[in-house]
């Protein structure tokens, strides 16, 4: 195991952050706009976020660059934009987790499929290490690849990252089955637990796409898929419109609740997904810190 | 008489070389093209169909299935089109304006031709003025919106409004998907139909062009 997920895995389950997206629209990101360009744009916004989960508990927190790779950007922005985006994401969580949190900066899929044609291997490579490498030279601890439905893409973006040497944690959405145990292209907790860990990631792990109570069952299969960290972060529930606004129900306390059966499940990194909050997180702690 | 249930079985499987080839042959022999739509491809897709909702299929299966079925329907459509046989139906089908997210909009789309409607991809972060543009010079029926995100939903009713107020909301069935999107929520801006996935829509989109005919 890498040095850094020694050092933090030693003192017992480590609490990660919530939200992003949910709470900077909170602060007034509008509508259908990139979240991420508000690392430019309105950096004191950001950083509200990231020290809202550094007081809240958090020992990890990740970077508001989650759709900073080149081909989610396409016309969004300019290619030398990027490595801005990525280094002042990295630049704002490093400076409000002062030195009290490590900074895991955030990688999602590019949203195009490899089998339909629409990008290549090699495109997918190119345009994940050049975040990676970004990230990677702005000072990230670590990188998470978050949200993947596609393994092969995973699998791809672990290989890119893992060239900057820094510890990989490599997650995948279960979101689709009946059973919500595949993602949207198929894959199980084994099959992204093997492969992951074959494409070189040191931690595996789950966010997004269904309520904490469906985590229990990804939990304990991908604990007994592999012997890396497990990582999970899940929905505060699904969401339900209220007046055409995106609402969640699950309370901090419901959510927390939960977090304990993860840990016996065998989770080393728990944090929360869409809809989760800075009181998410105090709430957590509380639970496994009473 | 080559035998037509390998083009079921070929559609069924995605497998595109054995599909178009099958078509080739029995094209070629004279086999009746309308004969192969409705008794081979309709039949395979809506087996591919009950495959993904049973969870037998998944994403990937559906895409290779539709890529056979579009390469064979590619060869019979010139021939139906030569014999003034329409289309089931014209859709305009986008990403709403300030979304980029392409992969469940395309995926739709191609399921859509797989199933027999002709398909006008407006793309991603699609403007209501291009959907309105599309209905009057394409003659589209149905306008297909797609968003991802939370954020851009609302973009679906802004584009109903557009349609009212361009005076064409009459000329077509509107049918929205996409993660975040409900039932509740069609209904709430005056959709004429949600699907919660991209099979759904194919018989969501059936249904439409059955209910414009019938008023």
């Amino acid at each position: 195991m890498k040095p850094l997920l020694q050092q933090l895995l030693a003192e017992g389950p480590v609490i990660t952050d919530g939200a992003w997206g949910t709470q900077l629209q909170e602060r007034g990101l509008p509508l259908g706009e990139f979240p991420d360009a508000w690392n430019l744009t309105r950096p004191d916004a950001v950083s509200e976020v990231a020290c809202a989960y550094v007081q809240a508990g958090s020992r990890v927190i990740l970077t508001n660059t989650f759709g900073a790779n080149s081909i989610r950007l396409g016309d969004h922005a300019a290619a030398a934009k990027l490595a801005d985006l990525n280094r002042r994401g990295v630049e704002i969580s490093r400076a409000a987790a002062a030195g009290r949190a490590s900074v895991f900066a955030s990688i999602g899929p590019t949203g195009k499929l490899l089998m339909s044609g629409d990008v290549t291997r090699e495109a997918l490579l190119e345009a994940f290490a050049q975040q990676a490498r970004a990230l990677a030279e702005a000072g990230a601890d670590a990188l998470v690849l978050e949200t993947m439905s596609d393994l092969d893409e995973a699998a791809l973006a672990v290989e890119a990252a893992g060239q900057t040497g820094l510890p990989i944690v490599a997650c995948m959405v279960f979101d689709s089955g009946k059973d919500k145990d595949r993602t949207m292209m198929g894959v199980t907790p084994e099959q992204a637990a093997q492969t992951l860990s074959q494409a070189g990631a040191d931690v595996i792990g789950a966010n997004c796409g269904q309520g904490i109570a469906g985590f229990l069952a990804l939990a304990r299969r991908l604990r007994a898929a592999t012997d890396l960290p497990i990582w999970l972060k899940p929905n505060a529930g699904l969401p339900v419109m209220v007046n055409g606004q995106p609402h969640y129900n699950a309370t901090p306390e419901e959510f927390a609740g939960y977090v304990p059966q993860l840990v016996a499940l065998g989770a080393a990194f728990v944090g929360g997904c869409c809809g989760t909050r800075p009181d998410f997180i105090a709430a957590m702690r509380r639970q496994l810190h009473p | 008489m080559p035998d037509l249930k390998e083009l079921y079985d070929a559609v069924v499987r995605g497998d595109a070389k054995a599909a178009t080839a099958i078509t080739q042959q029995a094209l070629a022999q004279g086999t009746d093209p309308l004969q192969l739509v409705n008794q081979c491809m309709v039949p395979a897709m809506d087996e591919v169909g009950r495959r993904f909702e049973c969870n037998e299929y998944f994403v990937p299966e559906l895409l290779i299935s539709a890529r056979a079925m579009k390469g064979a329907l590619e060869l019979v459509r010139p021939i139906l089109t030569a014999r003034g046989q329409e289309p089931l139906g014209r859709v305009a089908i986008g990403t709403v304006r300030g979304d980029l997210h392409d992969i469940g909009k395309n995926l739709v789309a191609s399921l859509l031709e797989g199933g027999g409607f002709e398909v006008i991809d407006l793309g991603v972060n699609v403007p209501p003025e291009k959907f309105i543009a599309t209905i009057a010079e394409k003659q589209a029926n149905i306008v297909a919106m797609s968003a991802l995100l939370t954020t851009t939903m609302p973009a679906m009713k802004t584009t109903i409004e557009g349609l009212k107020q361009a005076g064409v909301r009459d000329k077509v069935k509107v049918l929205i998907g996409g993660a975040p999107i409900t039932q509740q929520y069609a209904d709430e801006i005056g959709a004429d139909g949600y699907s919660e996935n991209a099979v759904g829509a194919v018989a969501l989109a059936k249904q439409a062009m059955a209910a414009r005919k019938s008023p």
